[in-house]
This record gives C-alpha cells, sequence and structure tokens, in this order.
C-alpha cells in the first residue's frame, strides 16, 4: 500500500514539470545534430550505395559490382599522382608557413610605432576568398601584363618572360608563392599571440642567468608555445590537404594533370566526366582516411581547452 | 625579446614596413586593376598607378546584373549565420552545462568540419538532385548551417562555460524556467563571443567557393563563382575579375577591420584566447 503510494508520487513528480523541461538538454541539441547529420550521415550512406554501382553520365547502371570501384582507385594512376601532388604543396606550404610567419611573430614582438595599424593590413590576406587570391595571383603571374615579370626585369637588368602558369617548372613555385602568401599571416597572427604569453619573468632571470638569445628561444619560448603550434599545424594541415580554390583559380590542376590535388581530381571526375561511382568511391576513401586522422589527432591536442 | 632603441629599432621597423608592404602588394595591385581603363590593363609595360580612379569597370558589373552576385552571397551568409549561431549556441549551451553526449559527441562534431569539403558536397549534390534542392537558396542555406554548426559549437561551448553558474543558480530559485534562463541570462552574458563566432561564420560562407561552384547554376551564383565565370572570357575580363573581386572582399575587409580584437580566438578554434 504504501509502495504503491510512493510509486505514483515519483511518477506524479516529473509530470509536474512540462516535458520541455524534462528533456531540455535533449532538446537543445536535437536540431543542431539533425542538420549536421542531413548533409552528413543520409548523403553518406547514399554514396556509400553509389559507390559500390556503376552509375556514369552515359549508363544509370545501379546492378552492384562488389569492390570493382575501390579496386579501380587502386590502380588508378592520376589518383595516386594527385595524391603525391597534394602532399607536395602540403610539405613545403606547411613548414614555410611556420617559419615564416614564426618569423614576422618575432619581428613584431617589441613595441615599435605604428605596430597595430601594420599587424592590421598584414593579416588581410587571411580573410579573402582563396579562389579571389588565386585570381589575383592569376593577374599578378601574367608573363605580358602582370607587375611579377616587370619586378624581375629590373633585377635582372633584361626582359624577363616566364609564363608562371603554363611551364611545368614554374607553376609549383606559382601556386606555393600564392598559398604562402596567404596563410602565412595566419600563422603569424596565432604565434604572435602565443608568443604574447610567454612568462617574461621567466626570460629575463634566464637572460640574467646569462643565457644566450637561442638558449632562451629554444628551452623557454618553444615549450611555451608549443600546444599553439600544434593547433595552427592542425588546422592548416588539413586545409592544405584539401587545397582546391587557390589552384583552382591559378591553374585549373594544369598543365595537363601536373598541378591536379585529390580535391580537383574528385571535382572533375564527378562533375565534369560524370563518373558519379567512382568519384562516391574516392569521396568515401577520403573521409575515411581524414576522419581516422582527426580522431586521433583530437584525443591528443584538446582545441580549446 | 628586449626593447632596444635607435639602429636596432629602426631596422626592424623597416623590415617590419617591408613585410607589410609584401603581404599588401597584391590587394593594391588588384584595386588598382579595378579602377584602370582596358588601356591601362593592358599597357606594357605594366601601369602601377591608373590615370584617374574611373568607376567604369564597376558600372559594367551593375549594367550587367552581375553585382546581383553579391546579393546572392549576403542573403545566403547571414541567413545561414543567423540559422547556425542560434542552433549552435544551443548545443553548444547543453554540452558545456550537462556534458550532453560525452567527449565523443563534442569531439565528432568538431571532426565534421575538418572533412574537406569536396567529400561532403558530392554526396549532398547526389541527395539535392534527388530533392530538386540543386541551385536553390535553401539547398545552400541548410549546407552552410551544417558546415558552421561545428564551428559554433565548437567556440560557443568555451564561451558558454566562462558564464558564471551562480547567475543562473540565482535566477532558477527565482523560479524561470531552463529555457529563460537560457534566453535572459545565458545569451546577454556570451552576446560578445557570439557576434564574434557569427561574424566568422558569415566570412566562411561568404567566401565559400566549392559549394557554390557545385550546388549553383544560374539562380544562386555567388560573387566567387561568378568571377571564376570571367576567365579566358571577353578582352575586358581583367576588368571584370579584379572590379567583382573587389565588391565582395570589400565588406570582408570592413568587418575584420571592426573585429580585431575576436580575430585570433575566432580563426584559432578558440585555441589561442588573443
Amino acid at each position: 500500500m504504501a509502495a504503491a503510494v510512493e510509486a505514483a508520487g515519483r511518477r506524479h513528480e516529473p509530470a509536474a514539470v512540462p516535458w520541455t523541461e524534462r528533456h531540455f538538454r535533449w532538446l537543445l541539441v536535437a536540431p543542431a545534430t539533425f542538420v549536421i547529420l542531413l548533409v552528413g550521415l543520409f548523403p553518406f550512406v547514399y554514396t556509400l550505395i553509389v559507390s559500390f554501382q556503376n552509375i556514369t553520365m552515359l549508363e544509370e547502371d545501379t546492378s552492384f559490382q562488389g569492390l570493382a570501384n575501390y579496386a579501380r582507385l587502386f590502380s588508378d594512376q592520376r589518383f595516386w599522382e594527385a595524391i603525391g601532388h597534394t602532399l607536395l604543396f602540403l610539405a613545403v606550404a606547411l613548414p614555410a608557413e611556420l617559419l615564416l610567419g614564426f618569423l614576422l611573430a618575432l619581428l613584431f614582438l617589441d613595441k615599435m610605432p605604428g605596430r597595430q595599424v601594420l599587424i592590421a593590413l598584414l593579416v588581410l590576406p587571411v580573410v579573402i576568398s582563396p579562389i579571389i587570391a588565386g585570381a589575383t595571383w592569376r593577374l599578378l603571374f601574367d608573363n605580358r601584363f602582370g607587375p611579377i615579370n616587370q619586378i624581375l626585369s629590373w633585377i635582372a637588368g633584361e626582359p624577363v618572360v616566364i609564363l608562371w602558369v603554363n611551364n611545368p617548372s614554374f607553376v609549383y613555385p606559382a601556386i606555393l608563392l600564392a598559398e604562402i602568401w596567404q596563410w602565412t599571416p595566419f600563422m603569424f597572427l596565432l604565434l604572435w599571440a602565443a608568443l604574447n604569453e610567454v612568462d617574461r619573468s621567466q626570460l629575463e632571470s634566464a637572460e640574467i642567468d646569462g643565457a644566450s638569445w637561442l638558449q632562451r628561444l629554444w628551452w623557454i619560448v618553444l615549450p611555451a608555445i608549443r600546444p599553439v603550434v600544434v593547433i595552427a599545424l592542425l588546422i592548416r594541415g588539413l586545409d592544405l590537404f584539401r587545397l582546391f580554390d587557390v589552384v583552382w583559380g591559378l591553374t585549373r590542376g594544369g598543365p595537363g594533370t601536373m598541378t591536379e590535388t585529390v580535391s580537383i581530381y574528385t571535382y572533375v571526375l564527378g562533375f565534369q566526366q560524370f563518373e558519379t561511382s567512382y568519384a562516391a568511391a574516392m569521396a568515401l576513401v577520403i573521409i575515411v582516411l581524414l576522419s581516422v586522422v582527426v580522431m586521433a589527432a583530437l584525443d591528443r591536442v584538446a582545441i580549446g581547452r | 625579446m628586449r626593447a632596444d632603441r635607435g639602429f636596432g629599432l629602426a631596422l626592424r621597423l623597416v623590415a617590419a614596413i617591408a613585410a607589410t608592404l609584401f603581404f599588401l602588394f597584391p590587394i593594391y595591385w588588384l584595386f588598382m586593376i579595378s579602377f584602370k581603363t582596358p588601356e591601362e590593363i593592358f599597357a606594357y609595360p605594366p601601369v602601377w598607378w591608373p590615370s584617374s580612379l574611373q568607376t567604369g569597370n564597376y558600372a559594367v558589373l551593375f549594367k550587367d546584373g552581375d553585382a546581383w552576385t553579391v546579393w546572392n552571397s549576403l542573403v545566403l551568409a547571414s541567413t545561414s549565420t543567423v540559422l547556425a549561431t542560434v542552433l549552435g549556441t544551443m548545443a553548444a549551451y547543453s554540452i558545456a552545462r550537462f556534458g550532453t553526449g560525452g567527449k565523443h559527441y563534442a569531439n565528432w562534431v568538431i571532426s565534421n568540419r575538418m572533412i574537406p569539403p569536396i567529400a561532403i558536397v558530392f554526396p549532398v549534390f547526389l541527395l539535392y538532385v534527388k530533392l530538386g534542392w540543386v541551385d536553390t537558396y535553401h539547398g545552400l542555406i541548410v549546407l552552410y548551417t551544417a558546415f558552421n554548426l561545428p564551428y559554433v559549437i565548437w567556440m560557443m561551448r568555451g564561451y558558454v562555460q566562462d558564464v558564471p553558474l551562480e547567475l543562473e543558480e540565482a535566477a532558477l530559485v527565482d523560479g524561470c524556467t531552463r529555457w529563460q534562463v537560457l534566453w535572459k541570462v545565458v545569451f546577454p552574458v556570451v552576446r560578445g563571443g557570439l557576434f564574434a563566432t557569427a561574424v566568422f561564420t558569415f566570412v566562411f560562407a561568404w567566401n565559400d567557393f566549392l559549394f557554390a561552384l557545385i550546388l549553383s547554376r544560374s539562380q544562386v551564383v555567388t560573387f566567387p563563382v561568378q568571377v571564376t565565370h570571367y576567365f579566358g572570357g571577353q578582352s575586358n575580363f581583367w576588368a571584370k575579375i579584379a572590379a567583382m573581386s573587389v565588391l565582395g572582399t570589400l565588406p570582408i575587409f570592413v568587418v575584420v577591420a571592426t573585429l580585431q580584437r575576436f580575430l585570433v580566438r575566432g580563426i584559432s578554434l578558440g585555441a589561442v584566447k588573443g
């Protein structure tokens, strides 16, 4: 009898609180999760199915082909070359941006007249749309009407005509210059903020103890800014792996397929050659590979915490 | 690392100005081309300063209706920003206060942000074809919202954690519902962070090229896609590229100039407080 009253009471008690209150925390995450899943999970499953079929522009062949598309991926030389190009951009641009950004951050660390204005101007490239940055550099690199060959001519003392975006030996330096130009200020800004947080009193006492500039840099400054460096490298590394806009604006992957990145090749396959099933397989491989890398990285570095 | 004077300072100042000029030069060149006449654009050797700041290149864009693409960018970026910040802040509050979903949910959210856009947009394109959402405002708005949500959730989680718990408890004791606490207590306190996050969300959508390239045909073309339409076109294509680019870039410069103090926290995903 007493137990029944108690049970009724327990049942009665939550009912007094409206369900919007009881499920408050879940109602808050539900809409966001739904939207993310809508463009994440459902297309993902659909793509998984398509990747096992054989749909192209010419035929809507929905019979299952097993792993044929994935097998093709492994023997597709152009795919591996695209991965090679992407990794090449990554291997050159990432350290270059980090190093240049760090040097700039050191340069701007101490007070000087007009520092805030210079920094505000310096970071403008970061917020330009990357495709616009690519288009801008295409105008700069024009062999006849662009200023770069003109400046090189002044230095050389004779007319210099370099076909930057057509010549196989110059197209990589051209793209890398545009890429490094746009994102070095990003590295600079993060590293500059991190350097400002380094404990000054520690540096001063080390200096009194006779530590050289390099020693202070190596033993005090670098360990202090390491977390920020790791996160900056993670963000930029993932950005570089999906490199598309700047290359598209400058060369569209050309000459030939010389500068084709993974993103560009997937785009060309899916939206110009309409190899739907094959592109789906490629997109899935990229998603799975990157997810593994990202999840592993996130377990190691706690962004924002 | 040590404040120096005289010669050392002068040397650093010169180096700093030289570096800044290097990073500004391409922007300067783009802006100048947009004011040049066709003769000046195709002068050899190149002209560094146009004879007059004539605005004919811009007038053409407005006359042909190409400037309309900036309006498209504005509609898409602002609508998706409002959606993403509202939904994202709600989710962020739940995660920060109640630990909803645990660590794995939070990591799953941010990992969505790091998948290459081409891998996201290809499946989405297949879905949109089925739904008839290609080349529609709502199609791109939903995609931008979904793409920005992880960023908003991640950033706002940091700001919400800074809200004093006592404030919320006091409001609950006073008889507010949870929803009222969120609306009347939490939102006003995180307003600064919310605003900064919204601006970055806006910039991401505004600067996007790949999503718009794939999911627009003629109705919802955004300004970055419009710029690439000019390549290899008529003889005045340089003028159009430059003028269109400036039209789309200038608003962002204004926004960023007013938001200096949020810049570091915003672009580092909150990792550096700035």
